[in-house]
């Protein structure tokens, strides 16, 4: 326990700014995680995985020497492809079924994930170095890395594209209504295989933008794909499925909420109290819920 | 003639008593299909036979091995300064300070878990399907890191247990003994579980699993038997843990205790494989990934988590009801089933 944060009040400015960056690439995770649990009713546990592969291909761009910050536009359209194969070899196979099922098989798919990518970039923690400098604020106290900034950015323009092309394009239309009612879709004619094929591809891609901002402003690491999942999941409980403002909220204030439980209990408690938070959330909305006699759907 | 069942009994019974002695290079490796029999038998209760389906109980098995690790050495020593010394043994047990602390460490760390399992069952347990799912993995692993930063067990660079004392004989008796002790809990489990499903207990779990909300419109106090079943599944994995922890003599947070890389995985698939929601599925499921796990960890060494995801996938999409399902498809008549011959033809004519 320290609690140098509350000695020196601009520690907490410093959290706040890195926390509010952070956010903004959980949630656009967390975004994609939606998209799918909306509309094909599956949980992705290996979507850190997809992260951290769309990371790991920013990183093979900056060791063939082009700039990582690049990997912004070749990773998503490589995932893309990948999160079409992936549906297409094992998970249509789960969509119309127990939601366990999907849970296990993406289970299974995030450890076989895991272990490829460490055969083929090795189990060191890498980073793709972007050498954008940083910018001091108030007279050097705070310091805030240029590739966070970028990295939110770029994520609020994809984000903002996405839900652009979810609103006015025909593909976008045919998702929301899928995800309203798969039948009545396909009986008006829209190709639901083709929807979720592409859903799940968009959801990589997504996974694809935010890796590789991963991989220039925080670290890659095979192994660490879990925390994103589980974060990701989190905020989509928070803020319920399609509630988009919900998600930039939620995903800023576990970001928030990360940078503080740093400063307090200490950096090697970080992923336990992701997760302790997420069964504290879990436990609360289940009490809460229980008084109604309800129960999480 | 002599019953059928009695049969199976007797031969497995025999085999489990006379395996380090037919196989006496694979005792340690037959020690651990025990305690993954355990894990599976113990991950249906939840999973199989009462519909919740658990990642956490990995928990339970870490907790098992530090509790049982910490008392065994922190009776008759200082905890800290163990740890502290890692490898270098300053403190050596008597063998009779080495059974007694054993076999406290050993029934203390059923007791524990048992007791997490009650205080948190109440919080956890009132979730539902993918809801408690995510939030047991996410327990199991939180606990994990937790583990990794108290330094008393150690932290990250985990603890040793203590080795076997000097004087009563050599490895060969050290395995032997372990080996026993894992097929006496596998046996107690079973034998226990064998009963409680013949109980109310065992309907009761059944009928949260079709339709809990129906079952408390019954009048059944579901969440009173649900942390039951927690409970009586939290003694018997940390009891395996414990033992676990002693026969691979050294404990680390995240690899061995609570590995949900490995174990905590293990036993969701094992209980899947067999057939989850039967007695004799998850035993079976147990046998025959052991089996599969070590034939391909020898040969292919470094694809294991490959071939692992890859068994996951296959084995969730293809064969959800196991091989116990399979069977039962197969052979109706045995597991009790009416089956009218006429029926079933005009049934496939339909089709």
């Amino acid at each position: 326990m320290d609690l140098l944060i509350f000695q020196i009040p601009i520690l907490m400015v410093q959290a706040s700014i890195d926390g509010i960056l952070l956010g903004i690439l959980f949630a656009l995770i967390a975004y994609g995680m939606a998209l799918q649990w909306g509309v094909m009713n599956i949980i992705n546990i290996a979507q850190g995985e997809l992260v951290i592969l769309g990371g790991y291909i920013a990183y093979f761009m900056y060791i063939m020497g082009i700039h990582p910050a690049f990997g912004v536009i070749v990773s998503p359209i490589i995932m893309y492809f990948v999160g079409w194969s992936l549906y297409k070899l094992v998970i249509y196979r789960v969509v119309d079924r127990d939601l366990f099922i999907s849970i296990l098989a993406t289970f299974g798919i995030s450890i076989l994930t895991q272990q490829l990518m460490n055969f083929a970039f090795g189990s060191d923690v890498v980073v793709a170095q972007s050498n954008f400098g940083t910018t001091m604020l108030f007279n050097y106290m705070v310091t805030i890395p240029n590739s966070k900034l970028f990295a939110a950015i770029v994520s609020i323009i994809f984000a903002v594209i996405l839900v652009m092309y979810m609103r006015r394009s025909k593909l976008g239309r045919a998702i929301r209504a899928t995800a309203q009612n798969p039948r009545a879709a396909k009986i008006l004619g829209v190709d639901t295989e083709k929807v979720y094929a592409v859903t799940f591809g968009i959801n990589a891609a997504l996974c694809g933008i935010a890796g590789s901002l991963i991989a220039i402003t925080f670290t890659l690491h095979p192994y660490v794909g879990l925390p994103y999942t589980v974060r990701s999941f989190m905020i989509v409980i928070i803020a319920g499925l399609g509630n988009l403002p919900g998600v930039a909220l939620s995903g800023m204030g576990l970001g928030v909420f990360e940078e503080f439980s740093d400063y307090i209990f200490g950096t090697e408690f970080r992923i336990a109290a992701v997760f302790l938070l997420l069964v504290v959330i879990l436990v609360y909305r289940r009490f809460k819920l229980s008084r109604k006699r309800e129960y999480l759907k | 003639m002599i019953n059928q069942k009695t049969f199976l009994y007797l031969a497995i019974l025999a085999f489990g008593i006379l395996a380090p002695f037919i196989f006496p290079s694979y005792k340690l490796q037959i020690s651990i299909m025990w305690i993954l029999v355990v894990l599976s038998l113990t991950w249906d209760v939840q999973g199989g036979q009462m519909g919740y389906n658990t990642f956490g109980n990995i928990m339970f098995f870490g907790l098992g091995m530090y509790v049982c690790s910490s008392f065994h050495i922190g009776i008759f020593f200082p905890l800290a300064e163990w740890t502290a010394s890692g490898g270098e043994k300053t403190f050596i047990h008597t063998p009779s300070q080495f059974f007694q602390g054993f076999f406290i460490g050993l029934i203390l760390a059923g007791i524990i878990p048992a007791l997490v399992a009650a205080i948190i069952g109440y919080g956890i347990l009132g979730l539902r399907g993918h809801y408690f799912a995510i939030c047991t993995l996410g327990l199991g692993i939180a606990a994990g890191e937790l583990a990794g930063g108290i330094e008393l067990v150690g932290a990250g660079q985990g603890m040793t247990s203590p080795p076997w004392p000097k004087g009563i004989g050599d490895t060969e008796l050290r395995s032997e003994f372990f080996y026993y002790i894992c097929f006496l809990l596998m046996s107690s489990t079973f034998l226990f579980l064998r009963w409680a499903y013949s109980k109310r207990f065992g309907l009761v779990l059944n009928a949260i699993r079709d339709n809990e909300d129906k079952a408390e419109a019954m009048g059944i106090n579901t969440m009173q038997y649900k942390i039951m079943g927690w409970v009586v599944s939290a003694f018997f994995v940390g009891i395996a843990g414990g033992l676990m922890g002693n026969m691979i003599g050294y404990i680390e947070p995240v690899e061995t205790a609570f590995a949900g890389r490995t174990f905590g995985v293990f036993m969701v698939l094992m209980a899947i494989l067999g057939g989850k929601g039967t007695l004799w599925g998850p035993v079976i499921g147990a046998i025959a990934f052991h089996v599969f796990k070590e034939g391909f960890w020898t040969f292919f060494l470094g694809w294991q988590y490959v071939a692992l995801g890859a068994l996951i996938v296959i084995v969730v999409i293809f064969f959800p009801e196991g091989i116990m399902g399979w069977l039962r498809e197969k052979y109706p008549k045995r597991f009790g089933e009416l089956v009218d011959e006429k029926d079933r033809k005009a049934q496939v004519e339909l089709k």
